[in-house]
């Protein structure tokens, strides 16, 4: 069985938590106790039928104010597939929530409201998907019941949402007529949408085609850490520890340590079930290398395919997500990979307006601001362009002071 | 009409063939490593890691994950058991033999130590749940730990959907829900202040079919008390509750023996059993993907005393 995580985004209103608790509710995801829990605070609320939003708002405030605060993640399967759900919302000042529910995500799910069409906030959602690469976008028209189930609404918005995806370059979109209130095409294929003939959203999400690797040319290892058990069974084992980032890693592989430029071969991949012969993507494996060179966390071992750079000059979009702004001068720590260096923000190249996608100059960067700076980092960082490789082209700003993360980057070429 | 089909739109960028072919992995080995990821970079970033250990199956599972993620050197941090003083016997015991035959060491934070110096007050006849919580910050603040590892998920309860994976605590162990630390990518953030710590959640990505599933493939050594055995019990709120220290039956509550089994493992006082015949991990695994209650609703009381018991409890530093 295979994993899928999926990121959902959508404004207060579009009913994102009701299509969500449809979708938990009629694949029999929701057991009887947590449902019956919902038709009781339902009833208490007064609401005319069981409110599915109450599903997925955990916190106490979430419920009280009938809005999604932070991300939710829920989890279900089908006998086809396991579901990771990352349930993000949808206000204006929770940027960085998308941003993170999309960091992972395999497939995005967009919900537009039938009668309002695409939102400022739909174009925002469109483009932080862009912006993560996240592979597949799901546009979902949420509301048909209330725009009589008319064709023309959805292939008109679906049309609009078309446009916006090209211009910005998002991979693969399905829209899907829905009614998430009544359930029509979230689990059960509807009869009052006949003019359709794609999949129902489960079935869709069950059969999209999932890209375990997104750069599997490339091999990358990011070294975690060393494991030098100095015992009497293992006095001399020396091997490090990591994930594979992208790409396979093949027992007699020749690698190059990075940044020091080392060269060597793997000389064995171990792990606690006994030594494989290759490591692909995503795989938490030892590799023991031929010789006894120098290796510390934070080094990448890089095998077959392009070199990553490594440099102390990184560029990139970033999506701040901290209250006090960004500004050049600015003292922070960057995360990349297994690597934390400190860094000076050099410049602040622009500021990205997520409604109209265009750049314009900016002396700061606010909460949920996205744009491009130039940061000059301590220590080299082996970075690839994000848009080659997710995991080695993403990296975290950390604040100095509070050790908080206060936004993340995605490495792109300085234009 | 003709448009209104899936496809509506094209792919610019299709995905490269090779990444579809080859070797895949299944979720749970996708999920193994993503834990043993998250523990070997926290355990990279922290001073004073340790593992807490209740001797249930997902701190069984994390164990296991643990040990997984630095072989073949040994588990590099201590396990600790915040204790209640209602424990199963057959838990410590599991718990004794494993931390033996796998030379870990072991801290035991005792409620009742807790109790006696007037930290907390104990309600006779009450769980002592709610108690541990200033047992378990004061042995991470007694014992310096900065990086506490816990195998909570996601799944248990909606206030732990919204938890990250590496938490930040503040000096008084609370947890702000509405503030917390964007997590992005496979990149987790430890860093934290003096005073401060953070808890680990490696698992909460798993759900309580993947534990069972994981202990099915892996062959794990649970406590017995997992598997369905005979069992005096009585109930009470529809629970199955066994009658002991903290847990006695009324008039009413007639003492029966069934065959049952424990979906969960936690203080005695106000951990329930289920009805159930499953010998083995794979007879739970197909028991847990048919049953229509959850985990905690059948098996906790704590958690039903309201909407938000859960969320207030975490909120002040719980598990």
């Amino acid at each position: 069985m295979e994993l899928l995580r999926i990121a959902t985004a959508g404004a207060v209103d579009d009913g994102k938590s009701t299509l969500l608790g449809r979708l938990l509710y009629d694949s029999k995801s929701v057991l009887a106790d947590t449902l019956a829990a919902v038709e009781r605070t339902s009833a208490e609320r007064g609401d005319e039928q069981t409110n599915l939003a109450l599903l997925t708002d955990g916190l106490r405030a979430e419920r009280e104010q009938g809005i999604t605060i932070d991300v939710a993640y829920r989890y279900f399967s089908t006998p086809v597939r396991s579901f990771i759900l990352a349930d993000t919302p949808g206000h204006v000042q929770y940027t960085r929530n998308m941003v993170t529910g999309a960091s992972t995500a395999d497939v995005a799910i967009v919900l537009v409201d039938a009668r309002r069409g695409l939102t400022e906030q739909s174009r925002r959602h469109a483009f932080l998907a862009a912006l993560l690469r996240v592979p597949h976008v799901v546009l979902c028209v949420n509301k048909v019941d209330l725009v009589d189930f008319d064709a023309e609404v959805y292939v008109g918005i679906a049309a609009e949402f078309a446009a916006v995806a090209s211009r910005l370059g998002l991979p693969e979109v399905t829209a899907i007529p829905v009614s998430a209130l009544h359930g029509d095409n979230v689990v059960h294929p509807s009869a009052r949408t006949p003019w359709y003939g794609g999949p129902a959203l489960l079935e869709h999400l069950e059969s999209v085609t999932v890209a375990a690797d997104t750069n599997p040319a490339d091999t990358r290892l990011p070294v975690q850490y060393v494991i030098r058990p100095q015992s009497p069974a293992y006095p001399d084992y020396r091997g490090y520890a990591g994930s594979v980032a992208s790409g396979v890693l093949r027992v007699g592989d020749p690698v190059t340590v990075l940044p020091s430029g080392l060269r060597t071969t793997v000389r064995a991949i171990d792990t606690f079930d006994g030594p494989v012969d290759e490591a692909v993507a995503r795989m938490a494996v030892t590799v023991r290398l031929a010789d006894d060179i120098d290796v510390a966390r934070g080094d990448v071992l890089v095998g077959s395919g392009r070199s990553p750079r490594v440099t102390q000059d990184l560029a990139g979009t970033i999506c701040w997500m901290q209250s006090a702004p960004l500004r050049p001068g600015a003292r922070v720590r960057v995360k990349s990979t297994t690597r934390t260096v400190r860094a000076v923000v050099r410049s602040l190249n622009s500021r990205i307006d997520v409604r109209s996608f265009t750049e314009a100059d900016a002396t700061e960067l606010g909460l949920n601001d996205i744009g491009r700076i130039s940061l000059r980092t301590a220590a080299p960082v082996v970075v690839d362009d994000y848009a080659d490789n997710r995991v080695t082209g993403g990296f975290l700003l950390i604040d100095d002071a509070t050790g908080t993360t206060a936004g993340a980057g995605m490495v792109a070429r300085a234009s | 009409m003709g448009v209104g089909v899936t496809g509506l739109l094209t792919a610019v960028e299709p995905v490269p063939a090779e990444a579809l072919s080859g070797r895949r992995l299944s979720h749970l080995d996708v999920l193994e490593s993503e834990a043993v990821h998250v523990i070997r970079e926290v355990v990279a970033e922290s001073a004073r890691p340790v593992l807490l250990f209740s001797g249930g199956k997902d701190s069984a599972v994390l164990l296991h994950l643990a040990r997984k993620a630095f072989w073949p050197a040994p588990v590099p941090f201590p396990l600790l058991h915040v204790d209640t003083g209602h424990n199963f016997p057959e838990v410590l015991a599991f718990r004794d033999a494993l931390v033996a035959r796998l030379g870990l060491r072991l801290v035991v934070a005792a409620v009742q130590d807790s109790i006696d110096a007037g930290r907390v007050v104990d309600r006779p006849g009450a769980s002592r749940n709610p108690l541990q919580t200033v047992t378990l910050l004061d042995a991470i603040a007694a014992n310096g730990y900065d990086a506490v590892f816990g195998g909570a998920r996601r799944d248990e309860e909606k206030a732990r959907a919204k938890e990250r994976v590496v938490s930040v605590r503040d000096e008084f162990g609370q947890w702000e829900p509405r503030n917390q630390r964007p997590e992005l990518w496979n990149l987790y953030n430890a860093r934290h202040s003096p005073g401060e710590h953070v808890r680990v959640f490696p698992m909460s990505n798993w759900t309580e079919l993947d534990v069972w599933r994981y202990v099915a493939g892996e062959s794990l050594e649970l406590p017995d008390i997992y598997y369905a055995h005979r069992r005096e019990v009585f109930e009470r709120a529809g629970m199955l509750l066994c009658p002991g220290e903290g847990s006695r039956p009324r008039a009413d509550e007639p003492v029966r023996e069934r065959t049952v089994r424990f979906r969960t493992v936690g203080d005695m006082s106000c951990t329930g059993a289920v009805s159930s015949t499953a010998r083995t991990p794979a007879e739970v695994a197909i028991e847990i993907a048919a049953t229509r209650i959850t985990e905690r609703g059948a098996t906790r009381a704590d958690d039903r005393a309201s909407e938000a018991a859960m969320e207030d409890r975490k909120r002040e530093g719980y598990f």
